[in-house]
């Protein structure tokens, strides 16, 4: 889906990346720890979907190679942070919407869940008795 | 082990313990060097992984540091040491899901507690020391020209 497409199904407005309307995302990961982005994400062109708006979720997508960040909730990056991803070509976008609302609107317009990498803790028992 | 094949590049960064504007800075710096050296797009992203676990750890846990960026012909390093408090239990601390991130810090998107293992999965070498009332000292190596494609590592192969 294109980015453009995307942000008219959620009510989102491009904080920087307008320009970049035409690119196409057809995965996203929602999450607001980062280190569950950089544990998880497998692909690259990512589309994060987040309520984290610190200066380190740009970091993170950057690293990651993502296509694009949807902030959720209204929540809102500094100027600083804005400007900074326009300079390393990530796109931004918020939404007023909250995140399952959000992720539930583009998985039913086809948006599939980005492949999430194996991790250690995959082999631990549901339920482990927590000490 | 055979002597290692001598540094194409070497680099020192310098880590603010608590600055939250900044950190992550030294990870997109290394991504930068590394791409410029021409380093295998693998090899980038793994680095910046491990990079930003280390870079974030030291700016929220420890007193300040340095991460020394060192780029040879067959693989690439880096070294994270900082004076702080240390982490009195390592194998703990490389468990999934064990953190002692204060609540500000989850706030901000921290404490997964999945920094460190985050950091060794992408390593083909990993070593952590660490002394109580001292500091923590981490080297991470991994190696250039082992493909990984399947995005699933088995874990450090130490
Ligand atoms: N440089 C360090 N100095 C002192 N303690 C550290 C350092 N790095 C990690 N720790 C300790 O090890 C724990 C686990 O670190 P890890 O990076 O795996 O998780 P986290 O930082 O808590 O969460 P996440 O990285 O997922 O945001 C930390 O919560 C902290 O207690
Ligand atoms: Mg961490």
């Amino acid at each position: 889906m294109k980015l453009q497409a995307l942000a008219e199904l959620v009510g989102a407005r491009f904080l920087t990346g307008a320009d970049q309307g035409e690119r196409e995302v057809t995965r996203a990961f929602a999450a607001d720890l980062l280190s569950d982005v950089l544990a998880m994400v497998r692909e690259e062109g990512v589309l994060l979907i987040t309520g984290t708006v610190t200066p380190q979720v740009v970091r993170v997508a950057e690293v990651m190679n993502m296509g694009a960040i949807l902030f959720v909730r209204g929540k809102l990056p500094t100027p600083a942070t804005v400007e900074y991803a326009a300079g390393a070509g990530v796109p931004l976008l918020a939404t007023g919407k909250i995140m399952y609302e959000t992720c539930g609107i583009l998985y039913q317009h086809g948006v599939l869940p980005a492949k999430r990498k194996g991790l250690p803790m995959d082999h631990v028992p549901p339920n482990p008795a927590h000490p | 082990m055979s002597p290692p094949i001598p540094p194409i590049h070497k680099r020192i960064f310098l880590v603010a313990a608590g600055d939250l504007e900044g950190a992550g800075s030294v990870s997109t710096a290394v991504r930068r060097t590394l791409r410029e050296l021409g380093v295998e797009p693998d090899v980038v992203k793994r680095a910046g992984i491990v990079c930003f676990e280390g870079e974030m750890n030291m700016v929220l846990f420890s007193q300040g540091g340095r991460i020394i960026l060192i780029v040879r012909e067959d693989r690439v390093e880096l070294l994270f040491s900082d004076r702080g408090p240390g982490i009195a239990n390592i194998d703990l601390a490389r468990q999934p899901g064990y953190s002692t991130a204060p609540d500000w810090a989850r706030e901000l998107g921290f404490g997964s507690g999945l920094g460190i293992p985050n950091m060794e999965q992408n390593s083909d070498r990993f070593e952590i020391h660490s002394r109580v009332g001292e500091g923590t000292v981490i080297r991470s190596t991994i190696l250039r020209g082992v493909h990984d494609d399947t995005g699933d590592r088995g874990g450090a192969r130490a």
